[in-house]
């Protein structure tokens, strides 16, 4: 069956249904519920109550325009979810971690199952494990201050000839500045600061479709106008960051309109749809049909798909529905040489180099996406989280080499690291009942005592399953039982979850240790799995090691977990943060400390980066990466295609 | 700047050496039995808990790297792979340690005895073991003694127990597993045993390489073993062995270790218990085989004083911080890491780098005594020093070791004459006084004696005495080369000097590369002990310069006289078709001659130590071939080019007059240097 696309042009309509994500959204349709009944309480950490509308809504005329500052627009410019959400950190503007007066951390909104909730351990395990305490606090500036933006250089032949394509767009301050950055620690730390910009988009336009877009690149190419393609703004690379260099007027391209499922072809089981549509509304809107991709990055409340397109994003359950390359069955992008597509969607073709593969992981800077044909897959009948406790960390790695060996992963399967462990444990809500509290010291006591695992020591291996009900439970038992002959204890689903849950609101923790002086970032490899260890291991200490030699007072918390395993190898996900009380310029040393470890895990035998790109922050190893050849490969095709480097953010190369 | 180009503590004007302590003052104060029972807790890297020898040798056993050599040799050899595999399990049974805390209190009851009556005083520099003990909690540890003496690796192990430091697992030559009770008691206090060359033996190589990194990765225990190879029979440092060190490095590569932390450690003897044995050795009497009878022989020795022995652990050299910006670790990447491989150019030149750098470190912190001084001195004038004139130019010599840094162990309080005196007392079957004259004694003459046979007696004594002599050397080689350079060869000094580096590369440790490096210390040296000037960049000798000139030209006068020995043997003596084993006896025996004939009276040139030394380095120069014919190596002389380094060695050598004027005035010769220096030009190119 075709669906019309305009039962899908709407993705604000608020629909009671939810989708496959452990992530948010609750309200579930009554079909899925019933074929799911664990889910009814397997997603006890994130009620993602109702999208609120975030376009369509005046919000321009409540807010009154700043005097002799003109502001350009052709209409109400829509600014997706940017009334919403944080200007300077993560995430919606309600929802926060915070320690309130009795010093108990808790979490603020209504949005996730964690919101309102208190953490009682979270204070000790924070002050233990930095040296950190609530009395020190380095609070962010609260708003923007407009003068430490720098007035737009537009190009007025330009702006003549847009206004006349009726596409919106703006000028503001807010939503430039709001265009101008990821979310990488050094981004985040200027922005709390308040500092003064170098360079922000000069302007933001709002294309509606393909149309639109190719419209706007066709202006851009004639007027010598710098684009930069924005989605969900969630790199961590400096992909967003505009070159300081860059003198032309530089136009953010927010694809955020273009948020349509435009077919749905249940026979082959694709999807067509913008490139602009968020994550969470994708699934949302397939969950309505029955469908979902299964494309789960960590970032998929904010991150669109033309951004996955991007970056080769990847997502927690690749294991059953494959990375964003395996998903991808056609990609329309518009480039200055014009539009760039396949004429079939047959499923594999043997015609020479696969041209999406110029287009996945080109970071915007041969064009813009635009549309998508991607898979889909039905909602799986039912799914389990599970979790299994290993003696160390070496044995839990030996498991999931094994089940990656017999190939019988699981949708999901992580092993965190004993302090990740730890960390995850922090983030316990207080527990209501005595029971439960009895029921928790026991498993503790069968664990530690009867099992004699050091608490300091083990490693907790997170697990999801999905399919239909018999086959999981089949599944679940195959995993057990690896995971039993490498000493390996099954510890429930609570476990599981919780280990999940720490992936999704660790931006959010981000923000709370930024404000009592803690810097963190995550970053990530692959590496041959006969490599695993060794690299965590050297990554780590060379962290510690590079803090000791750079003044860092405190002991950095450095932990890792095996985040997604594959035949022949694994990809490791790293966090790294530190209390920088005593440090003149904590983001320097933050960055030559990522650097160094960046140079280990080359040096251990991993990989550039796993999913999260190259962007600007690591362009300097790319000609180590993938050879001189390589290299001109790529700049070949970047001079061909976009010869007056239109797409200017000098990502990748 | 000049400065702050030499790796070396040398010029370090913030160098301070460690304190020593004296572990035997205990001993004698406490019982033996009590320390040899007395509680042994050390703690181990990142508090492993220790390895059973027979977990040990399942895990090398079922090792991916043991498994792939076990199949391949098995494919090669038509062998099945169980076969080849319990012939492996028999190689590490004869290969493994078998470490017994038990042994190892017999040792340190029984070594605690012995030292007593050796020694007047074991010294330690207890910072160095506080360094130790940190390293070892921290990373892999590899303990790099220097080799004087069988007592090297017992007494390391000693000390080690007495600071309850792990025990060392250490790399020991099979010629000790034929000492049928002591080879086991050396195995289970920590020995483990390596054929002396097993080349090609792929599966020897394996279990070999495989066993010592597995004790490595996991930190088990330290490793120690000697970069030298072997005891040095001369007491200068022998050119390092890198076969060990590059298994040691090779997990660092490949990302198993985080570091990997080299120990050199420096071990100086007052008087080497091997003393005239090496002599012996040296002038061909063969090495007596190692066994329990020849050791219960030697027991004679407990009757002797060999005065003190110096330890001083140095600090522990980052394998890692060596290799920054020098290996590229990720060329490890694309090649499974249990598969044997040759290591790459760049490793292998790193390997070698740090190597001489280990020995080079092993020798700043070498404890030199008195009488090294004096037996410089007295192996410059044989017929012997009036006792006055050797004790003032004893003193003359201190002042001038100390300023390049020497590490001279100097009684303080005591009064120049009891020094020398004392020394002279120790080293008396060395030397003798006679009225007021000092010089060698000559052997014990045993009824009538044939000429050859006293001079062979008093060769043993030149060669004992030039023992000591030698461990001075590396303190002034560098600026002893430049004043033979100065002095004695034509008149471009740098290029002198380079044919000199070159010449002496296997006699002394020099670095590979490091010619430039090496002029210009030598140039900083004299210069800041005021014998030269460098006026616009030439090189001028002062007034004052030339005792110390004339010093170092007689100090290097013996090899310069070997090494044309040998070159005269070579051109006027030969016979075609010499074969590589005639090379020794034959150059020997020409040397006698001459010396009976009253034409050489340089004794040296009869040890077979510089024998081949000046044979490596005419074989390096190109001047001599090896062919291999039948089973036989022959040596091919290319006459003309070993005439002409005959006649380069021989050049004005009887210029005795030293006059002022500069020996190079054309050439800005330190700026030439310098220049080629920064611009990374290799000396050969200089050339």
């Amino acid at each position: 069956m075709l669906f019309e696309g305009n039962r899908f042009s709407s993705p604000f309509v608020t629909v009671p249904t939810g989708f496959c994500s452990w992530l948010c959204v609750v309200h579930r349709g009554t079909t899925t519920s019933e074929t799911r009944p664990r889910c009814d309480w397997s997603f006890p950490y994130c009620q993602y109550t109702k999208e609120e509308p975030r376009c369509g809504k005046p919000i321009l005329n409540n807010r009154e325009p700043r005097r002799g500052k003109p502001i350009l627009n052709n209409r109400e410019p829509r600014r997706g979810k940017q009334e919403i959400m944080k200007w300077n950190g993560w995430g919606y503007s309600d929802s926060k971690f915070l320690f309130n007066k009795k010093g108990q951390a808790e979490f603020t909104g209504k949005r996730y199952r964690l919101s309102g909730m208190t953490l009682p351990s979270l204070q000790d395990w924070f002050e233990n494990t930095f040296g950190a305490s609530v009395k020190h606090k380095s609070p962010a500036t609260v708003i923007l201050n407009a003068s430490v933006v720098p007035p737009p250089r537009l190009n007025e032949a330009f702006v003549e000839n847009l206004k006349a394509t009726g596409i919106p767009f703006s000028n503001e301050a807010e939503d430039r500045v709001f265009r101008a950055h990821g979310h990488c620690l050094h981004e985040i730390f200027a922005l709390r600061e308040g500092k003064k910009f170098e360079r922000v988009p000069d302007m933001v336009v709002w294309p509606n479709c393909h149309n639109d877009v190719v419209k706007i690149v066709e202006l851009a190419c004639k007027h010598n106008v710098c684009l930069i393609p924005y989605g969900g703004g969630t790199s961590v690379t400096s992909a967003l960051e505009c070159p300081p260099e860059e003198t032309r007027c530089i136009v953010s391209l927010d694809t955020s309109q273009m948020n349509r499922i435009l077919w749905l072809d249940e026979n082959n089981l694709v999807a067509h749809v913008e490139a602009g549509i968020i994550g969470q509304d994708l699934e949302r809107l397939l969950n309505e049909s029955g469908y979902c991709t299964g494309h789960e990055p960590d970032s998929m409340e904010f991150s669109s798909l033309g951004g996955w397109v991007a970056t080769r994003a990847s997502g927690m359950k690749k294991n059953v529905y494959g990375n964003i390359e395996d998903l991808v069955i056609h990609i329309k992008a518009v480039t200055p040489r014009g539009v760039i597509e396949k004429s079939c969607q047959g499923p594999r073709t043997s015609t020479g180099p696969d041209i999406h593969h110029f287009i996945l992981g080109s970071e915007g800077t041969l064009g813009v996406v635009t549309e998508v044909t991607m898979k889909i897959r039905p909602i799986p009948e039912y799914q389990k989280y599970g979790s299994v406790v290993f003696p160390k960390f070496e044995a839990g790695v030996a498991c999931l080499r094994e089940v990656a060996k017999q190939r019988c992963a699981p949708a999901s399967i992580r092993l965190m690291d004993n302090k990740q462990f730890h960390f995850g444990h922090a983030l316990k809500p207080q527990v209501s009942s005595i029971f439960t509290h009895f029921v928790e010291g026991l498993k503790k006591f069968y664990i530690t005592k009867l099992k004699g695992f050091d608490p300091h020591q083990l490693v907790v291996a997170t697990l999801l399953f999905e399919g239909d009900r018999e086959r999981v439970l089949q599944h679940e038992k195959q995993v057990y039982d690896i995971a039993a002959t490498f000493g390996g204890l099954a510890a429930g689903e609570d476990n599981g979850q919780r280990g999940y849950l720490l992936t999704f609101v660790i931006a959010y923790l981000r923000d709370l240790g930024m404000d009592y002086c803690v810097v963190a970032e995550s970053f990530e490899t692959s590496v041959p799995w006969d490599r695993v260890l060794d690299l965590c291991q050297n990554v780590k200490e060379r962290i510690i090691r590079e803090c000791k030699e750079r003044g860092v007072q405190f002991q950095p918390l450095t932990s890792c977990r095996v985040t997604q395993t594959y035949d022949s190898g694994a990809c490791i996900y790293f966090y790294f943060a530190f209390n920088y009380r005593g440090l003149a310029d904590p983001v320097h040393t933050y960055e030559q400390v990522e650097h160094a470890a960046r140079e280990e895990i080359l040096a251990n035998g991993g990989s550039l980066s796993h999913h999260h790109g190259v962007g600007k922050l690591r362009k300097e190893w790319m000609k180590d990466s993938i050879s001189n050849v390589g290299v001109g490969m790529l700049k070949s095709v970047k001079e061909y295609v976009d010869p007056e480097n239109i797409f200017g953010n000098r990502n990748l190369l | 700047s000049v400065s702050s180009s030499f790796p070396f503590s040398l010029l370090d004007p913030m160098l301070k050496r460690d304190c020593f302590e004296d572990i035997l003052e205990e001993r004698r104060n406490s019982s033996d039995l009590k320390y040899a029972l007395r509680c042994y807790a050390p703690v181990l890297y990142k508090g492993v808990t220790p390895c059973k020898a027979n977990m040990l040798k399942n895990i090398v056993l079922q090792s991916d790297q043991l498994h792939y050599v076990i199949n391949q040799v098995s494919q090669e050899s038509g062998e099945a792979p169980d076969i080849i595999q319990e012939e492996a399990s028999v190689i590490l049974e004869e290969m493994a340690h078998r470490l017994q805390i038990s042994t190892v209190r017999c040792f340190a009851f029984a070594l605690s005895k012995a030292f007593k009556t050796l020694f007047q005083h074991v010294c330690v520099n207890e910072e160095g073991i506080q360094r130790l003990q940190q390293a070892i909690q921290e990373h892999p540890v590899v303990l790099l003694p220097s080799h004087r003496s069988y007592m090297d690796f017992l007494l390391m192990s000693y000390i080690l127990y007495t600071y309850d430091l792990a025990l060392p697992v250490i790399a020991a030559g099979m010629d000790f597993m034929g000492m049928k009770f002591v080879g086991e008691m050396l195995r289970m206090s920590g020995a483990f045993f390596i054929r002396r060359s097993f080349g090609g033996d792929k599966l020897y190589w394996a279990v070999f390489s495989e066993y010592v990194k597995t004790m490595l990765r996991n930190g088990f225990a330290p490793i120690e073993f000697f970069l030298e190879g072997t005891r040095s029979r001369t007491c200068k440092s022998l050119t390092p062995k890198l076969g060990l060190l590059n298994i040691v490095i090779e997990p660092f590569f490949k990302g198993e270790v985080f570091d990997v932390n080299l120990v050199p450690v420096s071990i100086s003897y007052e008087r080497i218990l091997e003393e005239s044995l090496y002599a012996r050795e040296l002038l061909g009497v063969p090495k007596p085989k190692e066994s329990t009878s020849g050791l219960l022989k030697a027991r004679r020795i407990l009757s002797e004083d060999y005065g003190s022995i110096h330890v001083y652990f140095g600090q522990p050299v980052s394998v890692r911080s060596l290799a920054q910006g020098k290996v590229n670790r990720s060329t490890y990447n694309l090649f499974p890491r249990h598969i044997p491989r040759k290591p790459m150019e760049e490793t292998q030149s790193f390997v070698n780098d740090t190597a001489y750098r280990i020995v080079r470190l092993q020798e700043d912190n070498m404890v030199l005594k008195p009488w090294v001084l004096m037996a410089s001195l007295l192996l410059q004038n044989l017929e012997g020093l009036e006792l006055s004139v050797l004790t003032e130019q004893t003193v003359w010599l201190r002042g001038l070791a100390l300023s390049y840094a020497a590490f001279l162990d100097w009684p303080d309080q005591a009064p120049t004459a009891k020094v020398v005196s004392s020394s002279l007392a120790l080293h008396r079957g060395l030397a003798c006084v006679s009225g007021d004259r000092v010089s060698l004694v000559v052997g014990e003459p045993l009824g009538p004696v044939t000429p050859e046979e006293a001079l062979f007696n008093r060769a043993v004594s030149v060669l004992s005495c030039a023992s000591y002599r030698n461990q001075v050397l590396h303190v002034f080689l560098r600026p002893a080369m430049l004043a033979v350079a100065m002095l004695h060869l034509s008149d471009e000094v740098y290029n002198c000097f380079s044919f000199l580096w070159d010449m002496f590369s296997n006699d002394f440790i020099l670095c590979p590369g490091d010619t430039v490096q090496d002029f210009e210390e030598a140039c900083y040296l004299l210069v800041k002990t005021g014998a030269v000037q460098m006026p616009q960049q030439d090189i001028v000798m002062t007034d004052i310069g030339q005792p110390t000139l004339s010093f170092f030209n007689g100090l290097l006068e013996p090899f310069l006289q070997g090494y044309q020995v040998v070159c005269r043997y070579l051109c006027e003596e030969a016979s075609e078709g010499l074969t590589e084993k005639q090379y020794i006896p034959a150059v020997r025996s020409f040397a006698v001659k001459l010396i009976l004939a009253g034409n050489l009276r340089c004794y040296e040139v009869l040890s077979s130590d510089m024998q081949k030394n000046a044979l490596a380095a005419l074989l390096r120069m190109d001047a001599v071939r090896k062919v291999k014919v039948a089973d036989q190596v022959t040596l091919i002389v290319n006459k003309m080019a070993v005439n002409s380094i005959d006649d380069i060695l021989g050049k004005n050598r009887m210029i005795s007059h030293i006059n002022q004027t500069p020996i190079s005035p054309s050439l800005s010769l330190v700026a030439v240097a310098e220049d080629l220096y920064r611009d990374g030009l290799t000396p050969s190119y200089i050339r």
